[in-house]
């Protein structure tokens, strides 16, 4: 049923306003730092301290229910909420762009139930990222810590639905199922065509899911002086980079891994010529291009304003 | 542990006598394998004396027990009995897909024949099956992922082996095809859409990708129709002609025991009934059940 308020003026406005969530939500006082009671807290730290202690391996945990939705960074979020103290400041990221209504509901969350957290845009200053789908363009440093949203942790899964066979399959290092795959992808599209979450040998010993990172990012992954955490919240699982760790993409020897070519492209805002792209389809059928990490591109744009502005 | 003495009248104590050769390539002692929670008694009431695998005390059962042979290299053996005699448990043990009860194998090309090959780790296991073994089964679907190219399924066996160039795993998986009679053409085709003679030959060139010492055939020609057949044993031959490469074929036809094994092991119940030259057996049979098999098969 339509209400037409024009027609009847007995029905406030304000009664077709939705309500706040946050008037909804109660006080932020209610709720223990950063949102997880303790018990639970402790249990993602211990399944983190494993995580580092053996790379790549993905450790089980109980994945808490949290106010996004499964396969929506709740994860990550976990993770993330385990990781921060006061002191920490946060950046979160969603597909490259901090301003994207994901990534600022998290960021809100944290601000609201974790006192003493400050958020950021700014690579640089965060202590903690937590991302979906993209790295920063800037390298990382090692008093820093990357969080990764992952929606299927299981690199295996593609060649073997049942998690039975899967961990025997890592505990016995048997990936001869995943090298056929890429064989036969080699063999009928003329290369490896993965796109998103390549795998990848980590430490000489597991084969690793990135995350849905493009191949560009696969290369900062690689011996990085930061640490890197991957929470699934719907598969219940979290693996970890630790910090100058081997990160190998598989590939063969006459079809080597190779990231995305952006030659001859550039930022349509910023000019930049050495990050990753998003195509952009523009009026006319025309392509435009634009770095994906938004708050790298901002940056850039000001500091060249502001030499431009001192000469 | 399976009894050792569990002899009656009616069985030839060299049935359950190891053959004591320096040189075996295989030598198998004492196999055994049950389904089922066992007992104390499974192997007392079972066997061709009792006429039945199950445990009458239990219910367990016994698939097969007391195996004992010895196969020098290049040889080929053969291993005959009606269905549900325990041949493929026999081959399904010695090739790691299942773990027996009891028993010991020793293969002379891993580790000098030192190591009991049932007593190592899954790791281990399965750089053995990869290196030193191959399998072709009855039904393409257990050896043959039929939803990847043939080029595919022998280029598994390769990449195990750590293969990383595709130039070269190509080459080699199409040289093994165009040996079996594959057309390099069907190389990047699915198994799935090949004839059963053809998902046959498949699988026997991803057995023989690495160079195996040993060959297992477990009833490798059945449900092919006869000129087919013909093509694939033909092909058994060649393979045995060129490679010296030792076999145990399992089977229950007798005609493919006779053309292609020099020794024959003939099982009944789970055991061993008899065992020896296959000519001798065939032609002169000791044991009641042999006699009418022989005699049943007509060859």
């Amino acid at each position: 049923m339509v209400i037409d308020q024009q027609r009847d003026p007995q029905i406030p406005r304000s009664a077709f306003r939705a309500p706040r969530l946050s008037a909804l939500a109660g006080a932020p006082e209610a709720y223990n730092y950063a949102f997880l009671d303790e018990v639970s807290k402790r249990e993602i730290r211990r399944a983190l301290l494993k995580a580092v202690a053996i790379p790549g391996y993905q450790v089980p945990f109980g994945a808490r229910e949290m106010p996004i939705a499964r396969g929506w960074g709740s994860g990550g979020l976990q993770v993330t909420l385990a990781t921060l103290g006061p002191g920490d400041t946060l950046k979160v990221i969603d597909q490259g762009t901090d301003a994207g209504v994901n990534a600022v509901n998290i960021r809100r969350l944290v601000e609201r139930t974790a006192p003493g957290v400050a958020t950021t845009y700014s690579t640089a200053e965060a202590t903690i990222i937590q991302s979906r789908h993209r790295f920063p363009e800037e390298s990382l440093r090692a008093d820093q810590i990357m969080v990764l949203q992952v929606p299927l942790p299981e690199p295996l899964r593609m060649v073997e639905p049942r998690e039975s066979v899967t961990r025997q399959l890592h505990a016995e290092a048997d990936y001869t199922r995943v090298w056929v795959h890429l064989y036969e992808d080699v063999i009928t599209n003329g290369e490896i065509s993965r796109a998103s979450g390549y795998p990848v040998m980590v430490n000489g010993r597991y084969i690793m899911s990135p995350s849905p990172i493009p191949r560009w990012d696969i290369d900062k992954l690689h011996q990085s002086a930061s640490l890197t955490l991957l929470g699934a919240g719907r598969e219940k699982r979290i693996y970890a980079v630790p910090p100058h760790t081997n990160v190998v993409p598989l590939d063969f020897e006459d079809y080597p891994f190779r990231v995305e070519d952006f030659s001859g492209k550039r930022c349509a805002r910023c000019g930049a010529t050495d990050t990753y792209l998003d195509e952009i389809i523009v009026n006319g059928g025309g392509r435009l291009y634009a770095c994906s990490d938004t708050a790298h591109c901002d940056e850039r744009v000001s500091a060249e304003r502001e030499t431009r502005n001192a000469e | 542990m399976p009894p050792t003495d569990a002899t009656n009248g009616q069985l030839p104590r060299s049935a359950f006598r190891v053959p004591r050769s320096p040189d075996a390539l295989l030598k198998v002692e004492g196999l055994a394998k049950r389904y089922g929670r066992g007992c104390d008694r499974c192997y007392e009431l079972t066997g061709p004396e009792h006429g039945t695998n199950e445990c009458p005390n239990c219910g367990t059962l016994v698939a097969c027990a007391e195996i004992g042979f010895a196969l020098a290299p290049g040889q080929t053996l053969g291993i005959v009995g009606e269905s549900g005699s325990g041949k493929s448990t026999v081959l399904a043990c010695l090739y790691g897909d299942t773990a027996p009860a009891a028993g010991r194998a020793y293969l002379r090309s891993f580790e000098d024949g030192r190591r009991d090959i049932f007593d190592i780790a899954p790791g281990e296991r399965r750089t053995l099956r990869n290196f030193q073994m191959g399998i072709v089964y009855q039904h393409p679907h257990k050896g043959l992922n039929l939803r990847i190219s043939a080029g595919g399924n022998v280029a598994e066996r390769l990449m195990a082996t750590e293969w990383r160039r595709v130039a070269d795993i190509r080459e080699r998986a199409g040289s093994l095809l165009g040996r079996m009679e594959v057309p390099p053409s069907r190389m990047d085709d699915l198994p799935a859409f090949f004839s059963g003679g053809m998902q046959q030959r498949v699988q026997i060139a991803k057995a023989l990708a690495n160079g195996p010492s040993l060959l297992l055939l477990d009833e490798l020609t059945t449900g092919l129709d006869v000129s087919v057949q013909a093509g694939v044993l033909d092909l058994i031959r060649e393979i045995q002609a060129a490679s010296g490469i030792a076999m145990i074929i399992v089977s229950h036809d007798l005609g493919v025991i006779r053309l292609l094994a020099e020794r024959t092991i003939v099982m009944k119940d789970g055991r061993i009934a008899e065992a020896g030259l296959t000519d001798q057996i065939l032609e002169d049979p000791q044991h009641p059940y042999t006699q009418l098999l022989v005699s049943s098969a007509n060859v």
